[in-house]
């Protein structure tokens, strides 16, 4: 092993658990504040991922649109709800909660013994020789050639959701029962 | 392909998306729920640009940008009803919700 591998090893098994520690610290937290702000380490960390698989591109989306923009969206709502948007832990573990933590942990067994098995050894020698540099220039070659079809639905998705977000919030205040 | 195998980055990704499928199993605030989502689709996306580096080419990653928009435009939808919840005066649990019976 070179030095090289060696530091990619590393950064590697550091970000996957702060990743992995900060999805935690997601679900975990009851005051939605530090969830949203674990959120934002857990998008951090994972950009690293990406930036390890050489997917440069996404990982400066990832920073820059989760972590910047749609973040700070859940922290003003988050702030406009106050206190009320708390929610305190439904004293001691319900039977709710451990048959969902045990359905969880189903998928996750499953998940993983269907990568161990039916993979095989297939998935363990190297990638292709083909190189795919994730820089901006090549992802957008590939959004105006091959995947144009997805560029556009991407836009009109991302309207209607524009459109359906002004509505809900105009009409909220002509409801009957509504206040402010 | 230096550093770990894309089997660990798989199973990195499949931990991911089981957290956040616990979270929404677990947690009652709207909120909550809709932070855990975005954690699913986040494993989702690692996994997605994984096997784009594997396989060499850029597909995966397009479609990692495209899941970024369609979650960016969840979030809008999700909370612009939280608010809209919080100005009807309702409570912010998704057990107490029970007008559709579901």
């Amino acid at each position: 092993m070179d030095v090289g591998n060696v530091l990619v090893w590393i950064v590697w098994i550091l970000a996957a658990f702060a990743c992995l520690g900060s999805g935690i610290a997601v679900i975990s937290f009851s005051n939605p504040f530090y969830s949203a702000l674990s959120l934002i380490a857990n998008l951090a960390s994972l950009a690293v991922l990406y930036l390890l698989l050489s997917a440069e591109f996404v990982a400066a989306a990832q920073v820059l649109v989760y972590a910047g923009a749609v973040m700070v969206m859940f922290l003003f709502v988050i702030a406009y709800l106050g206190g009320r948007a708390d929610t305190p832990w439904a004293g001691g573990p319900s039977w709710q909660a451990l048959a969902a933590v045990a359905a969880a942990g189903a998928i996750f067994v499953e998940v993983i013994v269907v990568i161990g098995l039916k993979t095989g050894g297939r998935l363990t020698h190297a990638p292709t020789t083909d190189y795919f540099s994730g820089s901006p220039y090549d992802i957008g070659q590939l959004f105006l050639t091959d995947h144009l079809l997805a560029f556009e639905i991407t836009s009109i998705v991302l309207l209607v959701a524009a459109v359906g977000g002004v509505i809900l919030g105009s009409h909220a205040r002509e409801l009957p029962g509504a206040e402010g | 392909m230096m550093g770990p195998n894309i089997v660990w980055y798989l199973c990195v990704s499949a931990f991911l998306f089981t957290t956040g499928a616990a979270g929404v199993l677990i947690r009652r605030s709207p909120l909550i729920i809709l932070l855990s989502l975005e954690i699913m689709l986040n494993g989702a996306n690692l996994a997605l640009i994984a096997f784009s580096r594997y396989h060499g080419t850029g597909d995966g990653q397009i479609f990692a940008l495209t899941v970024m928009a369609v979650a960016a435009a969840e979030v809008v939808v999700g909370l612009g009803l939280i608010v809209a919840m919080a100005r009807r005066r309702l409570e912010l649990d998704v057990d107490k919700l029970r007008t559709l019976r579901g």
